[in-house]
């Protein structure tokens, strides 16, 4: 496992894996009368976030807090980023503070990558999203949810999500959350298809490892999981499209629309969804419709993801550098009857 | 001195000497619960369960009962998380009936420094609250670093810090053997076994 989680392209289809088979057992967690575990007692993890996100923000706290960890919250509106100081700044204050890991939310593309990389901070960085680059986090969730209702709970365990077909509707050009699916489902096998008007879609869409389509109603019935994706109504005067009516007719997902799918193919949305533009109510309140599945599956997704960046990192190096040539990878795959009991 | 390759393990258990231990530990786990009504056996990955299973089996032909039986992976637990790269998660199967109130039996394969078993009382705690906990292993090595002893007992084997103990299930290694070797010196980790 790597030191930052960045990119959904810097997964391998193993990493990918061992991500989603941990977030099943951290969701059995929240099955239980205590839904805490103490294993990251005396860690401290801050949540950096430079752009407002409640969900996000609350998905990540929940997660910490259920692995015990020391959460700080720290949000840029009121605080001395406000006042001018930079994101380097930023990360040595964290720095002297003595932070394990960092959370960032950033509206800058490659913010996480640069506090990772700069060399200002030693803690391990989880990208909450920047600008229209990344959202890792949130393409694990969503393979996790399809992986749970696609394949099975038990039966999906080590299985990555080969043949599925996935498409993605809306607006690609503004959409981290559609880039992180687009690089993470090709890794697990999937066969994932874009559909947006032209204006939506960004230059050099043709070299992304995928299909384009401008026709959903095409698309539709070789469909495993459809993607909608928020129509931001900031937007609508950029002249992306040219009414809110229009692009509802066209790639708006209705009952009628919907009833063209095979019949076990779900119905996705990274929220939060704007009833009657870009999903009709009809459809959000379906029970193929998976958004709060996708909310519950973030918590364990991340709880999965801070676990194995921070399970076992203080003295990985020291560690690795005493057994010679014996990789973290190894470690994975040995049994717990090879540890110390 | 000794130096030999821990792939020359000498077995100090084999197949059947295996399946008797586990007979004996059955009898002795009906005779202590008296009739075993409300025992709950809880493997731990990896052979643990394998264990636990064989055991419930046992228990069953000599009970007629059927006993329920899970596993209770410890990774979370553990006081050496930061000290090692992270790993991979066991699962954890906790019979439908639960654990409140039931006499729950930890099954390992090697006990060692107690640390596995703490930790396991620990993950126990956040599930339930048994009525009592016993804890039935294999192989007992000795070497204690905590308060913890075993209830049931396959074998006690004496040994040096220096030697390692490995059991082979044959779930898992395709036979069933406990073998005790001696790392050789250009091979201090051994790939499996205790350390």
């Amino acid at each position: 496992m790597m030191r930052h989680l960045i990119s959904a392209a810097d997964l391998t289809r193993d990493d990918a894996v061992l991500i989603l088979d941990t977030a099943e057992e951290m969701a059995r967690v929240a099955d239980r009368p205590i839904k805490k575990l103490p294993t990251l007692r005396g860690r401290t993890v801050v949540n950096l976030f430079f752009e407002d996100s409640t969900r996000t923000r609350i998905s990540f706290e929940a997660a910490e807090k259920r692995l015990s960890a020391d959460v700080i919250n720290f949000t840029a509106k009121g605080s001395s980023v406000s006042k001018g100081e930079s994101l380097k700044d930023t990360a040595q204050t964290l720095e002297a503070m003595g932070v394990d890991a960092v959370v960032i939310r950033h509206g800058a593309s490659g913010a996480p990558y640069r506090l990772a990389t700069s060399g200002w901070i030693d803690a391990a960085v989880i990208n909450a999203g920047d600008g229209t680059h990344q959202h890792p986090t949130q393409a694990l969730l969503d393979a996790f949810t399809m992986r749970r209702r696609l394949i099975g709970r038990d039966t999906g365990l080590g299985q990555d999500l080969t043949g599925r077909r996935v498409t993605v509707v809306g607006d690609i050009l503004h959409s981290r959350v559609a880039r992180s699916n687009v690089d993470l489902l090709h890794t697990l096998g999937a066969e994932v298809t874009l559909v947006a008007p032209p204006t939506l879609l960004p230059i050099g869409v043709g070299e992304w490892p995928c299909e384009v389509s401008y026709d959903l109603d095409r698309v539709l019935p070789k469909t495993d999981a459809v993607m909608m994706l928020r129509v931001q109504r900031e937007r609508m005067n950029a002249a992306f499209f040219p009414t809110e009516r229009e692009y509802s007719r066209r790639y708006g997902l209705d009952g009628e629309r919907m009833a063209r799918m095979p019949g076990d193919a779900i119905v996705m949305h990274p929220g939060p969804m704007v009833r009657g533009m870009e999903i009709t109510a009809e459809v959000a309140d379906s029970d193929r419709c998976t958004v709060l599945e996708q909310v519950t599956n973030g918590v364990s997704i991340r709880m999965a993801v801070l676990y194995l960046l921070l399970g076992g990192n203080e003295s990985e190096a020291a560690h690795q550098a005493q057994a010679g040539t014996h990789s973290p990878r190894s470690e994975h795959s040995a049994s717990t009857a090879s540890e110390e009991k | 001195m000794d130096t030999k390759n821990p792939d020359e393990a000498r077995p100090v258990l084999e197949g059947p000497d295996i399946a008797r231990v586990m007979t004996r530990i059955a009898h002795e786990i009906v005779e202590r619960a008296k009739g075993a009504d409300d025992v709950v056996l809880l493997g731990i990955p990896t052979r643990g369960v394998f264990l636990a299973r064989r055991l419930a089996a046992k228990l069953q032909e000599i009970t007629g009962r059927a006993i329920p039986v899970g596993s209770l992976d410890i990774t979370m637990y553990r006081d050496d998380l930061r000290m090692k790269p992270a790993r991979a998660i066991g699962r954890t199967d906790i019979p439908v009936d639960g654990v409140d109130g039931r006499l729950v039996v930890l099954v390992d394969d090697v006990l060692f420094s107690g640390r596995t078993i703490r930790a396991a009382l620990d993950a126990l705690g956040d599930i339930g609250r048994p009525r009592a906990v016993q804890l039935a292993v294999l192989v007992d090595r000795g070497h204690r670093e905590l308060p913890i002893r075993a209830d049931y007992v396959g074998k006690n084997l004496p040994t040096s810090l220096r030697e390692t103990v490995k059991v082979q299930l044959a779930e898992e290694d395709g036979r069933d053997a406990v073998l005790l070797g001696i790392p050789g010196a250009a091979n201090s980790a051994p790939a499996t076994g205790e350390q």
